[in-house]
């Protein structure tokens, strides 16, 4: 990218980079966030990675921002910085919809708490982003708004379920954005727009305010255009919080002190049960020809297996299903949300009605799959045996992780597919998740980074590390961008409009 | 692996989800399909495997049982679809 064009256009900046221009007073907040609304102005309507832009308010928090960096104390990294929110996590006083018509018109009446933490670093909300409903898909065709298109081809999806997310930040409407990883929501997406995507390790984020789908598998995380950006974002959310009893009290490390550039004698796990047939071809070349830059800067190849890989996807659309079927049994049409009431002919009629039209389809599908796995003569031969294989998954990490310090694999087995490909085939699309789902089951960290392209669409490659080694995964993530310049290339956003929109859901 | 319409509707109402008859057919061919793949847990070798019940160490959650301010009434029910004074209104259960 040429220079002059990086300087008029603010939005191709890291926030590493905006940071130090803000607080050199080359720019200001205001105007950084105005590049931004005007970037979202000029490609939103193709992208259709935002849900609400908080234009105004993002404009005050310039302003405050700015005040702030005039008077030099009290800054972070993110102090000014513009990022945007998957409309999962709850902000007080904005709408938050979860891609449900359920939530249509709720207004929280509290910000969840990684809301409030980039709210505390001065940090300014764009607005809030587009996702699967209720964070259940892998392609964000499961809005209930309509789907978000992947900027490198507006004709295919950007994965899912932060699609928005992971739009945004491709597409220069956001310098960094939070999004919600349950079984590859977070990692599969940045694969898919060629952004860096950072599961973190069960219990690192506080949830408090992150709208429920599966509690022991859901964790929140940064999506940015490098790794160095999501070590930012991290510093900002990570930490033990009081109200969400799951945060581990685990001391936060400077996670910018561990992006040293050198990976010497880091040894690397390649576990052959991620390199299957089934996965495209350029794929499988652009994990390789990573394994070798990756070599080339001195981390020590180790084969491992991780036997029990071939189980995971199931045990997930077991247990996954199961906690949804719990957690969204709030959704009762009597607190909040949409409710069914005049044709209802008694409280459990109402209750029906209200369930039955309010959810879609994908929704309803997994809470009658977890229903299902729960009652009564079927938990024993689903639920407890999905939980069992879950300790069997676990254990080949535990295993894997005193042979090497982190594990390669892609990240999604395909590049972005079309928009409307898979919506008939729910079972073609949890195929999606099949690399990314066993780290979330055994509550591991993970990133996607990007690792080159496939026929012009960007190739996602996955680094999981142990329990709290953010730092050990971004440090290779940070040394692989060091020596690939696969990150800094941008979409074109050719003006040309996507063919007739599908629909996303036909089905009712 | 495959469920009858009868299974289909009796979960449906175990999960308080009205479904017309077109959607439970639908619902009932999509869940024999995925049940179909999720079949091969039944291979996993689970003798003496206990289940993971939770994915971190046992941890102390106790806190400290002391009283802090909560969110008022008013707050709370801005976006309950009816209510009556500070009661959430819902049909009648008995009648």
């Amino acid at each position: 990218m040429a220079t002059a064009a990086k300087t008029n256009e603010p939005w191709r900046w890291t926030i590493a980079e905006a940071g130090e221009k803000l607080r050199a007073k080359a720019i200001s907040s205001v105007e950084l966030t105005q590049a931004h609304l005007d970037r979202i102005a000029a490609v939103d309507a193709d992208v259709h990675a935002y849900l609400l832009v908080t234009g105004e308010t993002a404009l005050a928090q310039a302003r405050e921002a700015d005040a702030r960096l005039a008077k030099g104390d009290d800054l972070t990294p993110l102090t000014g910085i513009p990022l945007g929110i998957k409309d999962v996590i709850i902000t007080q006083g904005v709408t938050t919809t979860a891609g449900s018509r359920f939530l249509e018109h709720f207004v929280p009446p509290y910000s969840g708490t990684v809301a409030q933490r980039l709210r505390t670093a001065g940090a300014v909300t764009l607005g809030k982003l587009n996702m699967d409903e209720f964070a259940m898909g892998s392609s964000t065709e499961n809005s209930a708004y309509g789907p978000t298109h992947n900027p490198w081809d507006l004709t295919r999806v950007p994965g899912g379920s932060s699609g928005g997310s992971a739009a945004a930040v491709a597409a220069g409407e956001a310098m960094g954005t939070l999004g919600s990883d349950t079984g590859g929501s977070i990692r599969q997406p940045a694969a898919l727009t060629n952004t860096v995507g950072l599961k973190t390790t069960y219990g690192r984020v506080s949830r408090f305010g992150l709208i429920a789908f599966a509690s022991s598998l859901d964790q929140i995380g940064p999506f940015t255009r490098d790794a160095r950006d999501a070590a930012l974002l991290l510093q900002q959310i990570a930490g033990h919080d009081p109200r969400d009893a799951t945060s581990a009290n685990v001391p936060v490390p400077d996670y910018t002190a561990q992006l040293t550039g050198d990976i010497r004698g880091l040894r690397m796990g390649i576990p052959k049960e991620y390199f299957v047939e089934g996965t495209e071809p350029g794929v499988t070349a652009a994990v390789q020809a990573a394994i070798e830059t990756l070599k080339g800067l001195g981390a020590v190849p180790v084969e491992i297996s991780l036997p029990n890989t071939r189980f995971g996807l199931p045990a997930y659309y077991i247990i996954a299903p199961a906690e949804a079927s719990a957690n969204l049994s709030r959704y009762d049409g009597v607190k909040y949300g949409f409710s069914v009431r005049n044709e209802a002919t008694d409280l459990i009629d109402s209750l029906m009605r209200t369930r039955g039209a309010g959810f879609g389809p994908e929704v309803r599908r997994r809470i009658m799959l977890g229903t299902y796995a729960l009652s009564s003569g079927y938990y024993d031969a689903y639920y407890k045996r999905a939980e069992q294989v879950r300790t069997l998954i676990r254990r080949d990490f535990d295993a894997a992780f005193t042979q090497c310090d982190f594990i390669i694999s892609p990240t999604s087995p395909t590049v972005a597919f079309p928009i409307g490909d898979r919506v008939d085939d729910p079972y073609a699309m949890y195929l999606a998740d099949l690399f990314t789902i066993p780290a979330n089951l055994g509550g591991i960290c993970g990133l996607s980074m990007p690792g080159g392209f496939s026929a012009g669409l960007p190739v996602g490659v996955q680094i999981l590390g142990n329990h709290f080694a953010e730092g050990t995964i971004l440090r290779v993530a940070d040394a692989f961008e060091r020596v690939t310049d696969y990150h800094t290339q941008w979409p074109t956003l050719a003006t040309a409009k996507p063919k007739a929109k599908k629909a996303a859901s036909k089905e009712k | 692996m495959s469920i009858s319409r009868e299974e289909v509707q009796h979960i449906a109402l175990l999960a308080r989800l009205r479904l017309t008859d077109e959607e439970a057919e639908r619902m009932r061919a999509q869940l024999s399909a995925i049940l179909g793949h999720i079949a091969v847990l039944q291979e996993a070798d689970v003798s003496d495997v206990p289940p993971s019940v939770s994915i971190l160490p046992p941890i102390e959650t106790f806190r400290a049982d002391e009283a802090a301010p909560s969110l008022p009434p008013d707050e709370l029910l801005a976006n309950a679809p009816e209510r009556e004074e500070d009661y959430l209104r819902v049909k009648a259960v008995l009648e």
